[in-house]
């Protein structure tokens, strides 16, 4: 068989809009980890006593500091709402014989992302 | 309106070309209708396959204009004034012009046991009669069953494109159409080739197999299914080994 | 045809965990430390050394913060290894498997000891 195989371009990503905003979701993740490394050197901070603490405290308020925390938010933001948007459509649950609607998974899912944020801030800075 | 066409003669041709036609622009001609235009009236040497013309019979699959799609299911009117190009789909070799070899699709969907699978003794003969089934069950994976394997999510799917050794959308669908069917009682048959490492695990999540299906059989979900359902089935093989009847 | 059961559904499943916490939590405690201390916006300075020590020493939420962590890198690890294979890494798959899952694992562990050690 002299059947002819097409090459396949490493950059096929940039071929369509869908794949780049597919390529987008898929660096998030890094975006995750670098901040839960911060998270860590924040604790790390908080073990090491006061002066450590407020240092890094301190530090936050720099525009540096603030301009990675806006693209970090943007790229996590971006992973949670393709996260919620697709979960529904995995958990395909039955309730007897009637499947539980998309839409109400979905709703259940972001109802919950709501109120681990709120509880979450309150926790953090009111409790 | 000019088609840009994939031309490959294999006795001629050592690499690819492309080859332009003018063809009438008709306001309801499909690009098969085009197609069929040049084979009857401009150039009888171009190969392709088609059937029903009406988008059932999964055979006209082509790329056009980089998209997968079924040529009886594209109009002409969405691309004039514009040029069409028009390949043969993505991730498969090709054998002359838009021919493609669909050898290793039809050999993934036998791997994948597409047919009801009952426990020892508990097949029915003849005389037994029909397994019964609700229309609630049958709910259950009658999405799955819409497959009309025309292949255009294989090629949509940048994973196949890149290993052929991936099962792909429409083989993973086809097992969780029988998997999901309460007539069946095959899935730890099946379990298996998707839990490999060419089944589920290779899928991304890209997510384009479901948006260039025809028939919204949304593969891209029954791989998701099927990555939940392997994850279960794997954690319950490894803390609970004891139990398996065969 | 017959291949053996993957692994892969471990480092899947991590990576489901994964994916799901840092979409609940992530996002609101990027916005504290990014946006509401920055510019001064709570009250009653809750962020001092003294409240915010004793809050992080207690069990509960060291758990909480290290599975948090320690799932974002599983998540991380898995999405990133796989992109990679994607653009054309395909070959040396085991390889990137090692080092991303490993990587997971020795950042798990120091999430660990520096949560321990608070």
């Amino acid at each position: 068989m002299s059947a002819y195989r097409r090459p396949v371009s490493n950059m096929w990503w940039l071929k369509r809009r869908s794949y780049i905003w597919f390529m987008i979701r898929e660096l998030t993740s890094i975006f995750t980890a670098g901040y839960c490394i911060f998270l860590l050197v924040v604790f790390y901070k908080l073990s090491q006593g006061p002066e450590a603490y407020a240092g890094i405290i301190a530090a936050l308020k720099s525009p540096v500091s603030v301009v990675l925390h806006i693209i970090t938010f943007a790229f996590v933001f971006y992973h949670a709402i393709t996260w919620f948007e697709l979960t529904p459509k995995i958990l395909v649950i039955y309730r007897g014989e009637e499947r539980i609607p998309a839409g109400l998974i979905a709703a259940t899912f972001y109802g919950g992302w709501v109120v681990v944020s709120l509880f979450i801030v309150w926790l953090v800075l009111l409790a | 309106m000019t088609l840009e066409i994939f031309r490959y003669r294999p006795e001629s041709d050592s690499e690819p070309t492309f080859q332009t036609y003018e063809v009438p622009f008709k306001e309801e001609w499909v690009v098969l209708d085009a197609i069929n235009h040049i084979k009857d009236e401009i150039d009888g040497t171009l190969s392709y396959r088609w059937s029903c013309r009406m988008g059932v019979c999964g055979s006209c699959g082509m790329m056009i204009n980089g998209v997968p799609k079924l040529s009886c299911a594209a109009f002409l009117r969405d691309y004039y004034p514009g040029k069409i190009r028009v390949e043969p789909l993505n991730g498969f070799p090709v054998l002359r012009d838009l021919v493609f070899e669909m050898d290793d699709f039809m050999a993934k969907l036998t791997d994948m046991q597409p047919y009801i699978i009952r426990k020892e003794g508990e097949e029915k003969t003849l005389e037994d009669g029909e397994y019964l089934q609700t229309p609630a069950e049958l709910a259950h994976f009658k999405q799955y069953s819409m497959c009309i394997n025309c292949m255009l999510c294989y090629a949509a799917c940048p994973i196949y494109a890149i290993d052929n050794a991936f099962i792909g959308p429409a083989a993973i669908a086809l097992g969780q159409r029988y998997n999901l069917d309460s007539r069946d009682q095959g899935k730890d048959s099946r379990q298996e080739l998707l839990g490999s490492k060419e089944g589920v695990w290779e899928c991304t999540f890209v997510g384009e197999c479901s948006r260039v299906c025809p028939k919204d059989v949304d593969p891209a979900a029954a791989i998701q299914r099927a990555k939940v359902t392997s994850t279960i089935e794997f954690f319950k093989d490894v803390l609970i080994p004891w139990g398996k009847k065969k | 045809m017959k291949t053996k059961k993957s692994p892969k559904a471990i480092w899947w499943s991590l990576f489901a965990g994964g994916g799901m916490a840092a979409a609940l939590a992530l996002p609101a405690l990027i916005i504290i430390t990014g946006i509401i201390i920055p510019f001064g916006l709570e009250a009653n300075e809750p962020m001092n050394f003294d409240r915010i020590h004793a809050a992080a020493s207690h069990w509960l939420i060291k758990a909480i913060f290290f599975l948090l962590i320690a799932l974002s890198f599983f998540h991380c690890a898995n999405r990133f290894r796989y992109t990679l294979a994607d653009v054309g890494l395909r070959s040396v798959g085991g390889l990137l498997s090692f080092l991303f899952y490993g990587g997971a694992i020795v950042g798990s562990v120091i999430a660990a000891v520096v949560l321990w050690g608070v």
